[in-house]
């Protein structure tokens, strides 16, 4: 039987069997239908969850969020995150500098997680670019504006997935 | 019609051309050179044409095997067409690319290799038959003349690699002509094959050999040989599933590393002309060239234009022949180097030896539609 079987191989092997059954599997998918996204014309949906570029965000009555706590700072594995702050005239305290070096950042999302009032977020702004270094520097005033202007989809994005936070 | 039109073309523009700027006593030289001249390049320039169309053809049917759409982005004016543009768009990219030479390199074999891979594969065209009296060389030693030249190639990559002073490249040289060497013996034996059933080494009369139907090519009596010689043809021009000197994955690119802009790209060209040449070969030499396949057929065979021998069968044989290599590109991961070896030497070798006695058999015995 097993003499049988190795003859058998042997005859396969032989007649090229197992590259036919191959080519034939190539061919029949060379009339699949084809999957690619057509990037700029099409594009693939995105998840509430998605981490793109960051925002700082505002309170509805229009003053920034962020105490400067710095748990950012503390927890960014890249250390992309640089912030000094001092006290402000009303006796809060308040950044006077918030960087994010986008050059450094890996978009992992912790400062997201670490952040205890909701300031620092990644929207999901994903097509933007920079022809120098400095582009790739986000300021405070940067990161603000970002905010101001996505913060209708940060706000849903931030209501879907409290369920789960 | 091509021979008319070349006819016109000798007869109204060289022939006064010549009459004017050459003495009376060179005319007839003169007039000849330019006649090959203009014969070559009505070769070489299609052909080149369909090297631009091929890197295309690779990229689309690959793509589509893989599910995707492939190049479709690039065309011309304003209007996409599929993509139909890429091959233009990446030849003017190449163009303007440096050509760096390393620094330890040898200049001058650095800059004659890719010439020395290129040259071969458009030489070779000089013999190939595409009509029964459409060919630049009418020479007898046709089959001869291919095997020197194809094993000529071999020497450009070997240069290639040595030239570049670069380990990656050295070790692309060095398997690249272990099994182009190898292989070699194998496509030498392949031929020999035709020639004994054809008994003469003539192209044109290879092809006329089998004129009849379908079933008188040589595919059929010869169909071990038939597929020992593509195979080998493959091995030959270095694609997958037998592209260990490039090996992409393990040696970055093998042979042509160190080389950047239009040196890389004459490897590149050299690469697909070559497999031009080898599914042209396959054609002329078991699938009855220019023939058509409905000769001799009961219904189809009484048509007057399906069953007339035309140069379009001889193009959608070659076009049907690229398409294989694209296939395999696709569908078959590399050979180990043992596995290239064992193949040629202990697999390819005994079939072509068996059977160019089971071929002189059958001539002597005159056996089938075939050799009587």
């Amino acid at each position: 039987m097993v003499q049988l079987m190795k003859i058998k191989d042997y005859f396969r092997s032989f007649l090229l069997w197992e590259l036919l059954k191959g080519l034939r599997l190539t061919g029949r998918y060379l009339f699949r239908r084809k999957i690619t996204v057509q990037y700029p014309e099409e594009k693939t949906p995105q998840s509430p969850r998605f981490r793109g570029l960051h925002a700082l965000r505002r309170y509805p009555n229009g003053e920034e969020r962020c105490i400067a706590c710095k748990l950012c700072e503390a927890v960014c594995p890249a250390v992309a995150i640089t912030i000094e702050s001092e006290q402000r005239d009303d006796g809060t305290r308040r950044t006077t500098l918030y960087d994010i070096d986008l050059a450094k950042c890996i978009f992992c999302g912790f400062c997201e997680e670490s952040c205890p009032v909701d300031s620092i977020v990644e929207t999901r702004i994903y097509e933007y670019h920079g022809e120098q270094r400095s582009d790739l520097l986000m300021t405070k005033q940067r990161l603000l504006e970002v905010g101001d202007m996505a913060e209708e989809q940060i706000a849903r994005d931030r209501a879907t997935e409290a369920l789960y936070r | 019609m091509l021979e008319n039109i070349f006819n016109l073309i000798s007869e109204h523009i060289l022939g006064p051309a010549v009459g004017l700027l050459v003495p009376a006593g060179y005319a007839s030289n003169a007039l000849y050179t330019l006649e090959v001249l203009v014969k070559i390049s009505a070769i070489l320039l299609p052909l080149l044409f369909c090297v631009a169309y091929l890197t295309y053809a690779e990229r689309k049917i690959i793509g589509y095997i893989q599910c995707r759409l492939g190049p479709n982005r690039v065309g011309f004016f304003g209007f996409r067409l599929w993509g139909l543009g890429q091959p233009i768009a990446d030849v003017v990219k190449l163009i303007f690319k440096e050509i760096i030479i390393p620094a330890g390199a040898n200049k001058r074999l650095f800059v004659i290799a890719p010439i020395l891979a290129m040259a071969p594969s458009l030489a070779a065209w000089a013999v190939i038959p595409f009509d029964e009296t459409l060919v630049l060389a009418d020479i007898n030693a046709g089959l001869l003349y291919i095997l020197a030249l194809t094993s000529l190639a071999v020497y450009g990559v070997i240069i290639a690699g040595w030239a570049s002073n670069s380990k990656y490249a050295f070790l692309g040289a060095m398997r690249s002509a272990a099994q182009i060497v190898s292989y070699e013996i194998a496509m030498g034996f392949a031929l020999v094959c035709v020639l004994i059933a054809a008994g003469s080494l003539n192209l044109g009369r290879i092809t006329e050999a089998q004129s009849g139907s379908i079933l008188h090519w040589y595919w059929l009596p010869l169909l071990p040989i038939f597929l020992v010689y593509f195979i080998s043809g493959v091995a030959e021009t270095n694609r997958a599933p037998f592209d260990v000197a490039e090996g992409e994955s393990e040696l970055v690119a093998g042979f042509h590393v160190e080389y950047g802009g239009m040196a890389f790209s004459i490897f590149f060209m050299a690469e697909y002309a070559n497999m031009v040449l080898i599914s042209v070969l396959t054609a002329v030499l078991f699938c009855g060239g220019w023939l058509s396949p409905f000769q001799g057929m009961p219904f189809l065979g009484d048509q007057p234009f399906l069953s007339e021998p035309n140069i379009a069968w001889l193009l959608i044989k070659t076009s049907v022949f690229l398409f294989m290599f694209l296939w395999f590109r696709a569908t078959f991961p590399r050979y180990r180097y043992d596995q290239i070896m064992r193949l040629g030497w202990k697999v390819f070798l005994p079939i072509t030896i068996i059977w160019i006695v089971v071929v002189s058999g059958m001539v002597v015995a005159g056996v089938g539609p075939w050799f009587n």
